[in-house]
């Protein structure tokens, strides 16, 4: 069923008794050509991409919940290409594209709104920093512009320019960045990926690989072994716990990272703020909530709720540069767990066991990663070699001194 | 706000530590003779443990030592804690 302007109108008159189910609850075949495990963003794109781009149908996704149980229904839904390497910046910018055509593609209202992404700057240091930022986008053929302090002051005059630690100086801004709905995301994709075929089975887990001389033929779940002739692991915050499952051992941590909405406000802000120096960012909701973040809680944990320290710090973190929203009241909170790997870089890469897969370590960065590593792990599977934008996220770059640090700051997860 | 019992100071606030992650990774006593992929191994890869984990953290706000906690990382209880060079506790 294709949904448009018409259509809504019509069910609108007549009782909304047409509308169909957005995807089956198909009961899994005894085999596949290929299983995705793990129904968020990732999973689904990449069955999405499998089935409408490379012409592979015979695909199952397997969720151990429901679809949007994951971090692709707790993200803050940031969307942006503003990276500096060159491993990073083409397959970002390449994700945005996607993202810019995500709603004819899927023929989905995925509201993709972009408002512009702004990251504040506060010393002459960073400002240069900056402008090597954007030209690495410009590079890329992303959009960049450098905004002054009189310039943001008439995008934003609200915010703090004479914070006495850190005064705001001007901005990086990125016009096409912005915002999605997230949920939506998911919703789209799987029901894209539905109506070519694909089978999305929810309240299935994988609970065991089944390996026969050194290559994976297929999977224990508790829906009983299915088989398939490729495996895919896209589960992100728990790709510890699953890949130990085929004795695979892999440079990530799960760390919680928070997310927080205020009670519904009038339209304040209509970008997305980002001030890394203290980390906070913040973007308003349809609904006037304001959404925002800051950093992960800084230990290994699967537990999926945050701690006090964080908040205290996030809280302060948004007075020290918007002190109107002091007397907002917070009216959610929730933690996810991210896969955070050691250089702060994703893997879409083949293991060393053959007929299986791995995409994961997209740490606190991987909602605007969905398009294009859905696509680019689409591309490994059907074709096993990697996509141009994705060549460097391997396994062994970390045997091989090729780590991928985008913010230089040193292989530990409770560093990025 | 999860309560620490530091081994040299008692029970404090979780906000005065900091996590150092997976506890006992020996590191290697000839590093020169090392292959990459041994090195990698040390360096980088770990367990991610989901359920009982043993790990280190530092009282960074108060004594500053290094020591070893006990800790379920499914739901964040902490199950015991002991000094650094001391046996891990068994049960
Ligand atoms: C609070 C918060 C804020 C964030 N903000 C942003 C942001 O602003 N911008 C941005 O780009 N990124 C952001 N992220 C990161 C982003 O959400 C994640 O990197 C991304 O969603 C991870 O990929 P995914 O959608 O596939 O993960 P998930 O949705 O977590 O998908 C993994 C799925 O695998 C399933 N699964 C796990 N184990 C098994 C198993 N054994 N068998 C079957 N299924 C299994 C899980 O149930 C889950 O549904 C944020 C994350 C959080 C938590
Ligand atoms: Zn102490």
């Amino acid at each position: 069923m294709n949904y448009s302007g018409l259509k809504i109108f019509w069910e609108g008159l007549t009782g909304n008794k047409g509308w169909n189910k957005v995807w089956k609850e198909p009961t899994p075949k005894k085999e596949y050509d290929i299983i995705i495990i793990g129904g968020g963003g990732h999973g689904l794109s990449t069955a999405y991409y499998l089935s409408n781009k490379f012409n592979v149908n015979n695909v199952a996704v397997l969720e151990k919940g429901w679809l949007g149980s994951g971090n692709i229904g707790r993200n803050t839904t940031i969307i942006r290409s503003n990276y500096l390497l060159p491993e990073n910046q083409p397959f970002y910018e390449f994700s945005l594209k996607l993202w810019e055509n995500l709603e004819n593609d899927t023929n989905y209202n995925s509201m993709v709104s972009q408002r512009g992404v702004l990251n504040l700057f506060h010393s002459d240091g960073q400002r240069d920093a900056f402008v090597r930022r954007g030209n690495s986008m410009i590079l890329s053929g992303a959009d960049a512009n450098l905004l002054n302090d009189v310039e943001l002051k008439e995008l934003c005059p609200y915010l703090d320019f004479e914070n006495a630690r850190f005064p705001i100086k001007g901005a990086l801004l990125q016009k096409r960045g912005g915002t999605v709905r997230h949920d939506a995301v998911a919703w789209g994709y799987a029901r894209g990926a539905d109506a070519k075929g694909v089978d999305i089975i929810q309240n299935c887990e994988v609970d065991g690989f089944i390996i026969k001389n050194g290559k994976c033929i297929g999977v224990e779940t508790n829906k009983g072994v299915i088989k398939a002739k490729k495996i895919a692991s896209c589960v992100a915050g728990s790709s510890g716990k699953l890949m130990s499952k085929a004795g695979i051992r892999l440079p990530i941590e799960s760390h919680v990272l928070q997310a927080f909405v205020s009670e519904g406000l009038k339209p304040i802000l209509d970008n997305v703020i980002t001030f890394g120096a203290g980390h906070f960012y913040v973007s308003q909701s349809d609904k006037g909530g304001l959404v925002f973040g800051g950093d992960i809680d800084g230990y290994n944990s699967y537990a999926q709720r945050g701690n006090l320290p964080v908040v205290e710090d996030v809280c302060e973190g948004g007075m020290a540069i918007m002190p109107m929203i002091g007397r907002a009241r917070l009216l959610r909170m929730w933690g996810g767990i991210m896969d955070m790997s050691m250089d702060g870089s994703p893997f879409i890469d083949k293991t060393h066991i053959k007929g299986l897969y791995f995409n994961g370590g997209w740490c606190y960065g991987g909602f605007k990663a969905t398009p294009a590593s859905g696509y680019c792990y689409a591309h490994l599977l059907a074709k096993d070699e990697p996509h141009p934008v994705a060549e460097d996220y391997k396994l062994d770059r970390f045997l091989k001194g090729k780590i991928i640090d985008e913010k230089g700051q040193g292989a530990q997860p409770n560093l990025h | 706000m999860f309560i620490i019992n530091c081994p040299y100071c008692g029970e404090r606030e979780q906000s005065e530590f900091k996590a150092g992650g997976e506890a006992h990774i020996v590191r290697p006593k000839q590093p020169t003779e090392l292959s990459d992929d041994e090195w990698a191994e040390y360096l980088f890869m770990r367990k991610n443990i989901k359920g009982v984990q043993f790990e280190r953290w530092v009282h960074t706000h108060g004594c500053r030592k290094w020591f070893n906690v006990v800790r379920d990382t499914s739901n964040d209880v902490i199950k015991a804690v002991y000094k650094m060079g001391e046996k891990p506790p068994t049960k």
